[in-house]
């Protein structure tokens, strides 16, 4: 009963999006939402669990299993970032970054440019460049989808998709 | 007035089995009439000879000079206990305090009451702050611990703090007030960064302990290895290994090279396998190192590659050996020659295969203290069984913690050590598939067990053979381990587990409870059930109002409680409050917190002798 309960009032949170870094409430909000989060890939979104009476079978629940986030980061943390259109690489350690506002900043000062704003259900809008990256099973990803920790742990290498590749990806998905 | 005392000598030492408060007086008296001890009966002499003049003089002095021996916080605790006299006399000799809450005193209560402090153990934060469940800047600031003891303690050479939020600045004024400093021991902390390191390693020039464990310390960009005075240092144990900043490695050379008294060294991950043999080789009597990387940052530099396994054979004396934090496989073998000695191990860090492992584990015959990751599979923990007959710890750790990870490690590693490990006092076992029946081997194999862990990942999973839940593993853990004072539980589990341990688990001091229980029943078992209860963690659990209420008896004898995404009302925990004014109960939530909201999200309650903290952040109410 009480878990349901507890699982009701966490969807609702999941239900708020997370906009531009920086601005102190979506950070506040990208917090709360962290508790119960799909960790379903976008490309499975049609298939998650709606109902909320049975316990969501795919969903990250903050702070379990208990293992402290330090033993966590078993991979190496320099990952490349590609710009399409920049003429180089860069390299960046996600590991100082502990969420996605302060890593798509990051991104905006190196590449000098502006991240739309993110939300669930339609990625990133208004700017035309879409952050995405590379996961450990080969395949690309919206940055955003999935718990910070779940997805530090898992990205091989960043692209920041612009212009017409970004919008297929976008339409492709839902 | 006794209670006070009482909350003051909390006991809290794991390891020490004291008896409950009442019990504990009982025996203080018998002690004192006994004819056994000679200190009571010169002193009720004395008292009856020099009444009209010095008797307490006489009779402290005898004391000190008795108590200045007594070591063991329980015994002290005990004879602070005896009367006004002893507890004056036994404030005066105390000279290593021990507090589990930083938030149970002031730090002028402290002060006042011990005046002679050289060591201060201080912890803070609760356990579950380590996985993201209490917000940051929640408290546990050491800022007024070091200002007060700056001015009591002028001669103060030990602190070890865990948990605590500690800033550069209170580094710096630790340095400068102690000009006798000898041990700085950092456990789980954060809030500082290299320049305070850097601070201390200068100004502290007895320093013999600097020891950063598992603690977050911010790149500052100082190089805080070449802080360090010229000429011979007092070190013995320098540990760094959580830092994840680089450092200036001929500087770290050089200090190894002028520290004769260094025993233990743990290196960072940014050290790399040549300059570990570098530094193995001008430091040969080193008993505990850290490896740092164990890999090589580029290609190795030269066509010879340096002898690594002729460096590890000169350390006769390594018997602690841990780091390997971006393990090259290849080099493992390497250690080889120090593998007989050695009676800790630590290869948490590094994603070892079973078929790396097997021939490392053969020869460590003495080891007792284990922590691995489970990507060393059953097959692994049989080779450990096999050969580590002498095991006491065991920790296996995920190597892909979330909940639908693959599991490379399940019963048969669990049933394979109890069947090898019969010494084995300590287990953390984390894995995606459990079957009562090992657990319940584990019980019966291994007797001298203290502390039992297991974590399933996967919630409310059960016996994955009989699909039935985990109730009867657990009740037989303890029924039959008649040691134990820690448990951990995890899987399916009903209220059933939870009459086991209230009946069973006399000597449980710990609990960590997850994602179990069906009723309020089951918390009221554990707080009618376990008179030796200090330290209650719940998290997603079915407990309730009523089930808060049974425990207002235990929560004064307790250090902490903490209830977490369970259904309590904000009425209730008022209640608890208003009955009970030395507990200091905090509701933790986010900064919207509706005011007319009923739910509470945290629940974290303590007793303290001076009322509710004065730092209390946005999102944290006291009741």
């Amino acid at each position: 009963m009480a878990y349901e309960k507890v699982n009701e009032l966490n969807l609702k949170e999941t239900e708020l999006c997370l906009g531009l870094p920086g601005r102190k409430e979506e950070v506040k909000e990208e917090q709360d939402v962290s508790c119960v989060r799909s960790n379903n890939k976008r490309q499975f979104e049609e298939t998650r669990d709606e109902e909320e009476s049975k316990p969501p079978t795919k969903t990250q629940i903050v702070g379990w299993p208990p293992v402290r986030s330090y033993r966590k980061n078993n991979s190496v943390s320099y990952v490349k970032v590609s710009m399409d259109g920049a003429p180089y690489l860069r390299k960046i350690d996600l590991k100082t970054y502990k969420n996605y506002p302060e890593l798509l900043k990051a991104l905006e000062n190196m590449f000098k440019f502006t991240i739309g704003e993110y939300c669930e259900r339609e990625g990133y809008k208004g700017s035309g460049f879409v952050p995405t990256y590379e996961d450990k099973d080969g395949d690309w990803m919206l940055v955003g989808d999935v718990p910070w920790d779940m997805f530090s742990s898992s990205c091989k290498r960043l692209r920041i998709m612009k212009g017409s590749e970004a919008s297929a990806l976008d339409s492709s998905s839902l | 007035m006794t209670q006070d005392r009482t909350e003051m000598s909390e006991d809290d030492d794991d390891n020490s089995q004291s008896p409950p408060l009442d019990l504990r007086s009982a025996a203080i008296a018998d002690h004192c009439s006994s004819s056994s001890s000679s200190t009571p009966n010169k002193s009720r002499n004395c008292m009856a000879l020099n009444s009209q003049t010095f008797p307490d003089h006489v009779l402290e002095n005898v004391l000190e000079n008795v108590l200045q021996f007594l070591d063991s916080r329980c015994d002290r605790n005990a004879a602070s206990l005896v009367c006004k006299s002893w507890w004056r006399v036994e404030a005066l000799t105390r000279s290593e305090v021990f507090i589990g809450n930083c938030y149970a005193l002031s730090p002028t209560r402290l002060t006042q009451r011990f005046k002679r402090v050289k060591s201060l153990l201080l912890k803070g934060k609760p356990r579950f702050a380590d996985f993201n469940l209490m917000p940051p800047d929640w408290g546990a600031n050491f800022a007024p611990w070091v200002s007060t003891m700056a001015k009591a303690y002028p001669w103060l050479e030990k602190v070890d703090l865990k948990r605590m939020f500690v800033t550069d600045d209170d580094l710096a004024l630790l340095a400068d007030s102690f000009p006798g400093f000898k041990e700085l021991i950092l456990v789980c902390c954060e809030g500082f960064g290299t320049s305070g390191i850097a601070i201390v390693a200068n100004k502290c020039r007895k320093l013999k302990v600097l020891d950063l464990i598992e603690s977050e310390v911010t790149d500052d960009g100082v190089d805080w290895i070449s802080c360090f005075p010229e000429g011979v240092t007092s070190l013995e144990s320098l540990a760094f290994d959580c830092v994840e900043a680089p450092i200036n490695f001929e500087a770290l050379e050089g200090l190894v090279g002028r520290s004769p008294f260094l025993k233990k060294l743990r290196l960072n991950r940014l050290v790399s396998l040549e300059e570990l043999h570098r530094l193995l080789l001008g430091a040969p009597q080193l008993t505990s190192l850290g490896t740092g990387s164990f890999s090589h940052d580029n290609a190795p530099q030269s066509e010879q590659e340096p002898d690594y396994a002729a460096a590890f054979r000169a350390c006769k004396s390594v018997v602690c050996l841990s780091g390997f934090r971006d393990l090259m496989p290849e080099y493992l073998p390497s250690i080889l020659p120090v593998c007989s000695n050695l009676t800790s191990l630590n290869f948490s860090y590094a994603n070892i295969s079973p078929d790396m492992f097997k021939p490392i584990i053969h020869n460590c015959h003495r080891l007792q203290v284990f922590w691995a990751l489970d990507s060393i599979c059953d097959e692994g923990l049989q080779a450990v069984a096999a050969t580590c007959k002498e095991l006491r710890e065991l920790r296996i750790f995920p190597f892909d913690p979330r909940e639908e990870s693959e599991g490379p490690v399940s019963e048969l590693g669990l049933q394979a050590i109890s069947e090898g490990c019969r010494n084995l006092e300590s287990i953390l076992y984390f894995c995606q598939r459990m079957t009562n029946a090992a657990v319940i081997a584990m019980s019966e194999n291994c007797p001298e067990l203290t502390v039992f862990r297991l974590c399933i990942m996967g919630r409310h999973r059960p016996d994955h053979v009989t699909g039935k839940p985990m109730d009867e593993g657990f009740g037989a853990i303890v029924k039959n381990c008649k040691k134990l004072t820690r448990l951990a539980i995890s899987g399916l589990l009903t209220d059933q587990a939870f009459r086991y341990m209230g009946e069973h688990g006399k000597l449980i001091r710990t609990l960590s409870v997850a994602f179990a229980g069906d009723s309020d029943m089951a918390l009221r078992h554990v707080l009618e059930g376990c008179p030796r209860l200090q330290k209650l963690e719940i998290r997603d659990s079915p407990f309730g109002d009523v089930a808060l209420r049974c425990g207002m008896h235990r929560y004064y004898n307790m250090r902490f409680v903490w209830m977490s995404a369970c259904p309590l009302s904000k009425g209730c925990c008022k209640d608890v409050a208003r009955a009970m004014p030395n507990l200091v109960v905090e509701v933790i939530g986010s900064d919207d917190d509706d005011d007319n909201r009923d739910y509470v999200e945290t629940l974290y309650m303590y007793r303290s002798l001076d009322g509710p903290r004065n730092d209390v952040p946005k999102f944290v109410t006291i009741l």
